[in-house]
């Protein structure tokens, strides 16, 4: 649609003329992202927010999909972006605990077993297992 | 009779509505989503822009099937959007996430009461700023996707290599090619990277706060190419010439970039506790 490399610029040139005036209805894709993606989320008290609604469906078909090309491509800046990362902070969260509690169960197993096993099994079982926990959020 | 429920697009700065500009710009009475007419709520020194939704519309479960229909969605963002940008044009505005719905205006109140400094810190961080999005795109190289086609014939090939020393050539041959079309793969990837991050610091340096934003999916920015540059740009109003100017001078130079805007700061209206700071820095 855009020839990048053309001489005429085929966008919304609001510059030189007064912002308000003049300016094209934007379009829908760029729309979309905003409304649902970004602005103020108010959670509590509240009767629905997007949140509530499972934006799975809308959310995987019009943005997510492109995810993983751009992972593939060292592109993953919108995992520091607080208001897509907020469902991950809790999966984070919970596998911090998780690991936390499993790190506590082996302590006690290891801590029942025979002194000699003590040395190789306690000490790398734990962190082959997080290291498993940790691929499984990157998959999230 | 059907239950209400106030939903809820922007918030700004009451007296946003007192320029005599803003006046004749007013929000108030145009129409918000399903036709429903735009009301203002003043508390606390905050406005809310609302209108009133019928629950059997607007409720979680009826939501729950409507946002899956795409026409209906689209055409409710847009009344959306509308608002927002009308809200935006009287005042520093907050724009709030679609489908944001309360019980009643008592709520709203309760809201405006318990967050007050919060919006107040984002109003005074977006007030005289509006949003400018820009798309960057590279070309997509020959990736794996073109040669998987006839790679499976190829895989046949080396299995059949092993009878003879002939044959194993072809082997070979795929093998090599194979690693050099990875490389340059990697290559194209890596110069795309850095090209999208090029064209953000050149636009950080005009912009007062920037957020990069996942690609859109081809089928959102209706384009095959790689877009390696999905970034919102928070820029004073005096310089928004200016930044046009500095993307329109990119593509003379040949980039692939696009400029939308201005917007409402969609971008930049976290509220406290959620922005950047809050991101833990243990994740990649």
């Amino acid at each position: 649609m855009i020839d990048p490399r053309g001489g005429r610029p085929v966008l919304r040139e609001t510059y030189g003329t007064p912002v308000p005036a003049g300016r094209e209805p934007a379009n829908l894709g760029d729309i979309l992202e905003r409304v649902l993606d970004r602005g103020v989320v108010i959670a509590g008290d509240i009767r629905v927010n997007l949140l509530d609604i499972e934006l799975l469906t809308i959310k995987l078909r019009l943005l997510v999909a492109s995810v993983d090309t751009a992972r593939e491509m060292g592109i993953d800046w919108w995992e520091h972006d607080s208001w897509l990362t907020g469902k991950n902070h809790e999966l984070i969260d919970e596998n911090r605990r998780l690991r936390e509690r499993l790190a506590a169960v082996e302590e006690v197993l290891a801590l029942n077993r025979p002194a000699d096993a003590k040395g190789d099994t306690a000490e790398q079982r734990p962190s082959g297992r997080q290291e498993r926990a940790r691929g499984g959020r990157d998959r999230d | 009779m059907t239950d209400m429920g106030t939903y809820l697009y922007a918030i700004t700065r009451e007296e946003g509505r007192l320029s005599p500009e803003a006046g004749r710009l007013s929000p108030e009475g145009m129409a918000g989503v399903a036709g429903t007419p735009v009301r203002a709520l003043r508390h606390s020194g905050l406005a809310a822009y609302v209108t009133t939704v019928p629950l059997d519309q607007f409720g979680e479960e009826p939501l729950r099937r409507s946002m899956e229909d795409l026409d209906w969605l689209g055409e409710t963002a847009r009344a959306h959007h509308h608002v927002v940008e009308a809200v935006a044009e009287t005042a520093p505005t907050a724009p709030v996430r679609l489908m944001t719905v309360y019980s009643g205006d008592d709520q709203v109140h309760d809201l405006l009461d318990r967050r007050r400094d919060d919006f107040a810190a984002v109003l005074s961080r977006v007030a005289g700023r509006r949003e400018w999005g820009v798309k960057a795109y590279v070309a997509q190289a020959p990736g794996p996707v073109s040669r998987s086609g006839g790679q499976v014939g190829q895989v046949g090939q080396v299995g059949q290599a092993e009878d003879g020393p002939a044959a194993t050539r072809p082997g070979m041959a795929y093998l090599k090619r194979r690693h050099a079309d990875l490389r340059s793969r990697e290559e194209a990837q890596r110069q795309a990277v850095a090209c999208g991050e090029r064209i953000n610091a050149v636009l950080m340096e005009l912009a007062v706060a920037g957020r990069r934003h996942r690609p859109q999916d081809p089928r959102l920015s209706g384009r095959d190419e790689w877009m390696v540059l999905n970034g919102s740009y928070l820029v004073d109003d005096d310089r928004g010439g200016e930044f046009a100017a500095l993307v329109h001078r990119l593509r003379e130079e040949g980039m692939d970039v696009e400029l939308s805007g201005p917007w409402a700061p969609y971008s930049f209206a976290d509220v406290a506790g959620t922005t950047d700071s809050e991101v833990p820095g243990g994740v990649r």
